[in-house]
């Protein structure tokens, strides 16, 4: 009854069921096996608008990190984001400043790094004391709203 | 002792019949159902110990794995296709609206991995392998088979239960992994092939959006859990069916309908469970 044929196709249906939990795994969720070595930044930012954790941190739109938390920094009342960055890329000028962008008009948004100029580099939990707030659209558009004469005044 | 009277002048004598009748059914249900919760367990805890002892025994599962989960593959495949490409198709639709069509890849996998995927394949599951495992465990109730085994010595609830929860349990997740990864692909013949969304725009949304802790092992997780639910279900009411024909097709209906709604409402219970809000 029990036949070397049962057990391979048994096998292949196994076999297909962890190749699809690979091909999700690998291709569709950004798994990363076996932690790659990296180190933590954190940045104040006075206003982070809609960052979330697990936004990506990047120079010149490339990836380098992600963000993996943030909260309140109850001495400044600022927002204190805590970012990992990939082991790769650990010269970081220690004047590097942090900005949080937009993708597009209406899309995610991100933490930017613009290296500066100098030799020393930032160690693992550095402070990125140079950031830059998100531009609030509601602001914006009611700095536009109500400007003008009250500007020309001045 | 004291008789209490109710004036038969207020409430006519029948209505008090029918009143009595009802609660006394109303109590029965519940005694029924605490028994019904009982028998579960009573049922649970050696099918367990001989989930464990037939271990020793891994041919078993395999036979099992066959007719549980190889027979279940081809179903599971066609139908994670057409609900992809389904998906594909009025996600497209409705995100061209907001011209956000490069969203579609992210949307697809998110719905397939975190729900569609663990839900549909559970469904199918249910009507598929659940209903024949309770037809043949009531069969074999019905021809006293197990009476026959137990006579043998041998434990029904090694031979027959065990490797049938074992092999539910295990075909479950694969089968619901490839349901979601079928269904990715359908969106994507849709997406990509049929309206044009750029293939690289597809597959990298996906990739940024999707985490492979929070949605992919949850799915996997809930998946793992509805394999115990509808197993369980099927084996409970196929192992207690009434051995007559007409009693095994009542279970066969009971374990489709009752693992149907499980599954339903045990995702509604997993959901909030896991993806509890932004965090």
């Amino acid at each position: 009854m029990f036949s070397k044929a049962l057990e391979f196709i048994v096998g292949l249906f196994v076999l297909l069921g962890l190749a699809a939990l690979a091909v999700l795994a690998i291709q569709v969720g950004n798994a990363t096996f076996g932690n790659t070595d990296s180190y933590d930044l954190t940045a104040n930012f006075e206003n982070i608008g809609g960052l979330n954790v697990r936004a990506p941190v990047s120079i010149g739109g490339v990836r380098i990190g992600r963000v993996t938390a943030i909260e309140l920094d109850t001495e400044l009342y600022s927002a204190r984001v805590t970012m990992t960055i990939e082991a790769t890329y650990s010269e970081l000028p220690i004047d590097t400043s942090a900005a949080i962008l937009t993708s597009g008009l209406l899309g995610a948004q991100f933490v930017g790094l613009l290296p500066g100029g100098d030799f020393e580099y930032l160690a693992d939990g550095d402070e990125i004391e140079l950031t830059q707030s998100t531009i609030q659209l509601e602001n914006l558009i009611g700095r536009f709203m109500f400007s003008g004469p009250e500007s020309d005044s001045e | 002792m004291v008789r209490y009277r109710i004036s038969t002048r207020l409430i006519p004598m029948p209505m008090i019949y029918a009143m009595i009748r009802t609660i006394g059914e109303l109590g029965a249900r519940t005694v029924g159902m605490v028994r019904w919760a009982g028998k579960g367990a009573g049922f649970l805890l050696p099918s367990f110990l001989g989930m464990l002892a037939v271990l020793r025994r891994p041919r078993l599962i395999i036979q099992q794995l066959y007719s549980v989960g190889v027979l279940s593959m081809v179903i599971i495949v066609i139908a994670g296709f057409f609900v992809g490409m389904v998906l594909g198709l009025q996600g497209y639709i409705q995100l061209s609206a907001y011209k956000a069509e490069s969203a579609l890849g992210l949307g697809v996998a998110l719905t397939l991995s975190r729900e569609l995927g663990p839900v549909v394949t559970a469904l199918l599951f249910a009507g598929r392998a659940g209903s024949a495992l309770t037809a043949e465990i009531g069969l074999m109730r019905a021809t006293e088979q197990l009476a026959a085994m137990e006579m043998m010595a041998v434990n029904p609830y090694e031979r027959v239960i065990g490797p049938r929860f074992w092999a539910g349990i295990i075909s479950m997740p694969l089968l619901a992994a490839m349901f979601s990864v079928v269904g990715i692909y359908g969106s994507w013949l849709v997406g990509v092939g049929q309206f044009g969304i750029d293939h690289g725009i597809f597959w990298s949304t996906m990739e940024a959006g999707v985490d492979f802790g929070e949605d992919i092992l949850n799915g996997v997780v809930k998946s793992a859990i509805f394999g115990v639910v509808v197993t369980g279900i099927a084996l409970f009411e196929g192992y207690y069916a009434k051995p007559t024909s007409e009693g095994v097709s009542r279970a066969t209906t009971r374990t489709v309908v009752n693992s149907s709604l499980c599954i339903l409402a045990l995702d509604y219970l997993l959901t909030s469970l896991m993806f509890a809000g932004p965090a």
